[in-house]
């Protein structure tokens, strides 16, 4: 099930898509997809499921410390693949962030089957580029599914092109300079990053990295095709800390916000 | 010759798996190194800082009393003599120029050991760079009078808390501080390891130990050795030896990983010998990793040897078979430490000291052999593990006798 589903369906509301990231396995796999499902419900359109690794280098101390945990707690690339056909199953497009050695280590080709055939929609790579990764275009192409690759305001406008005619779904547009964490004010980067983006392509373009409440997803849906938050979630939950009524709550209350936010911009 | 076809492979290995945040960076770096290395301005501005402030070329000692109880002839690349005490040098010093060619303020490292950290830290100071040091939380610990050494030279040192604490996640974080500071700020990296131009950049800035040794050699013995060996952490030092052999058919080349505790148990780094492959640190490379791809933390009694992956151009040697990898243990290495103290008089770093248990092997193997060895670093920031190795510390408690020592001269 490709995002496409999703961004004809928010673009024909005339808004910007709410992407909502939770690592699999924080706090537990069955408590990440309950947790998963309330961001469903509350209003996210698509969803962003990490896949635990041990070295992230493009995450900041919010989200490494969840990860942590969940490594902590046994999580395998299986019980991934698990979390995503419930997802999935609430209807909404799933796909799967991953640094690229679980992957490469699964096998490209096998996970790629199975990612498909647990209805995921396809693969976030935020620490690699298309060129280094020829093995997982052709194993997407191969599983109808969608190549979400980043792009960053210091991307080159060749290298722009080359990444965003590499993705399938959507663009992945990176906000700041920097790794995944809340942050108090939105980008300037990010505004003139689009426009170089969307001059190199039809697919819609995400915003994340730094966005944390309502006000910033209006400010960035303005802009962009969709809002992607990650961190903030998983603060929500981090400081519910074993509440686990209150963490799915807080979860509620944030997506609400976060999608009557996508639907000011 | 180990080059693939494409810019920054070798063999199967190699590569870039960096964020897309960086790679307009790592282009840059890729094109400004070029250019340097084929302007006469830097590379004798490089010689000159490695000749005048580093105290290279390092001198090619013929080690006898070693070579009496080891029966080879083996030849000791003293690279623990050069200027803070370890080859690390070379490396700093040809990348803080690159870094002042490109026009940053501000250079970043991680660190294990603290060796590449204070080096980092003296070409910082030298050089007239901001210095910000990354080093795992448990090695500050193991490795204090490194990090005063560091802070003293005027660097921030940044203890590094996540993950397993050690070098791995101080790479992590700096690669973590790159991607935000990348304008400004010059990424130090301390080893043959991560994403292209990394590994032959380093190389090429190590390679004069090989360069040096070979020639060295040859006047002192008149022809090449039968082996030249180094301890491989990343492979910084031992590539740089390497590489000026590669091409000499019947020079044998072998690297020594850390064994650890051995590798039949969890606790060791001996990445090529036990490891499988997969990308860490942006090069497809060996790594220990567990079936899911997540790595598995390392163990070595040295810190500069402790790290879970190894640079992508020994992978390839080793696959390619031009080369031999093999683990020595925390044991054999602190008895070669000890050997070559007593010996010698000369006290090597614990990285070091595999090179020379390795010899110490191979000699056994090959009485008579010469075989010549990558000192690549001294001792004296290991005093406290080596202290408590052996007892050192207490004068009225029995020293652990660690080795048979030689009769004196004859
Ligand atoms: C003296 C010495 N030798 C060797 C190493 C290992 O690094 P490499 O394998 O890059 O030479 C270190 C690292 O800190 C070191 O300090």
């Amino acid at each position: 099930m490709s995002t496409a589903k999703a961004f004809a369906a928010t673009r024909s509301e005339g808004r910007a898509a709410l992407v909502g990231y939770l690592p699999a396995g924080f706090p537990t796999v069955e408590g990440s997809i309950d947790a998963m499902t309330a961001m469903v419900e509350a209003g996210c359109d698509i969803i962003e499921i990490g896949l635990p690794y041990s070295d992230p280098v493009m995450d900041g101390p919010t989200i490494q410390t969840a990860v942590h945990q969940a490594l902590e707690g046994g999580v395998r690339t299986t019980d991934v693949l698990h979390s995503v056909e419930a997802v999935a199953a609430t209807g909404v497009p799933t796909l799967v962030m991953t640094s690229w050695n679980p992957v490469e280590r699964y096998g490209v080709e096998r996970f790629a089957a199975e990612l498909s055939a647990a209805g995921g929609a396809g693969l976030i790579t935020p620490d690699v580029t298309p060129d280094s990764v020829p093995q997982w275009i052709a194993a997407a192409d191969e599983h109808d599914l969608d190549k979400v690759f980043l792009v960053a305001p210091s991307s080159t406008d060749e290298r722009l092109a080359m990444t965003t005619a590499a993705c399938r779904g959507f663009v992945y547009a990176t906000a700041v300079m920097g790794v995944t964490g809340a942050r108090a004010t939105t980008s300037d980067l990010a505004p003139p990053l689009v426009a170089r983006a969307k001059a190199t392509t039809d697919l819609p373009i995400g915003v994340g990295l730094g966005i944390s409440n309502g006000d910033q997803a209006a400010e960035v849906a303005a802009y962009a095709d969709a809002v992607i938050v990650g961190s903030a979630f998983v603060r929500a939950l981090l400081d519910a800390g074993t509440d686990r009524e209150a963490g799915l709550a807080a979860l509620r209350v944030l997506t609400e916000d976060l999608a009557r936010g996508v639907r000011r911009g | 010759m180990s080059q693939g076809t494409i810019e920054g492979t070798y063999g199967d290995f190699g590569g870039r798996f960096m964020p897309e945040a960086l790679i307009a960076e790592l282009d840059t770096l890729t094109a400004v190194w070029h250019e340097a290395m084929a302007d006469p301005e830097f590379t004798g501005e490089f010689d000159r800082m490695l000749r005048e402030y580093a105290g290279v070329p390092s001198l090619l000692y013929d080690a006898a009393r070693l070579s009496e109880v080891a029966g080879a002839r083996i030849l000791l690349k003293r690279e623990d003599l050069n200027h803070t005490g370890a080859h690390k040098i070379r490396n700093v010093l040809g990348q803080a120029l690159l870094a002042k060619r490109m026009g940053k303020t501000r250079m970043i490292a991680e660190t294990g050991a603290g060796q590449h950290g204070v080096a980092t830290a003296t070409a910082a100071a030298y050089l007239g760079l901001e210095c910000v040091v990354y080093m795992g939380e448990l090695d500050t610990r193991r490795q204090a009078l490194n990090v005063a050494r560091m802070r003293l030279l005027g660097a921030e040192v940044r203890a590094v808390a996540s993950g397993s604490r050690t070098l791995k996640d101080a790479i992590n974080e700096a690669i973590r501080d790159w991607v935000a500071s990348v304008e400004h700020t010059a990424y130090c990296f301390g080893t043959a390891a991560g994403p292209h131009p990394f590994p032959a950049m380093v190389r090429d800035f190590c390679r004069g130990i090989g360069d040096e040794a070979r020639e060295q050699c040859l006047e002192l013995i008149g022809t090449l050795p039968d082996v030249v060996t180094a301890c491989v952490g990343g492979g910084s030092n031992a590539i740089g030896l390497f590489t000026a052999f590669l091409d000499d058919r019947d020079v044998r080349i072998v690297g020594f990983e850390a064994g650890g505790e051995g590798i039949d148990t969890p606790r060791h780094a001996a990445t090529i010998t036990a490891g499988d492959i997969g990308v860490l640190h942006g090069a497809r490379t060996f790594v220990l990793q567990d079936d899911d791809g997540q790595t598995i933390e390392s163990h070595s009694i040295s810190a500069g040897l402790d790290y879970p992956g190894v640079g992508p151009e020994h992978a390839h040697l080793a696959k390619s078979g031009r080369a031999d990898y093999l683990p020595i243990t925390d044991a054999e290495a602190m008895d070669a430490l000890a050997l070559l103290a007593r010996t010698e008089g000369i006290i090597c770093a614990i990285e070091s000291a595999h090179a020379v248990a390795g010899a110490l092997k191979l000699a056994k193997e090959s009485p008579g052999s010469t075989i010549l060895v990558n000192l690549s670093g001294r001792g004296d920031k290991d005093m406290e593990t080596t202290t408590a190795w052996f007892g050192l510390g207490d004068p009225a408690a029995p020293v652990v006798e660690p080795v048979e020592t030689p009769e004196g001269p004859q």
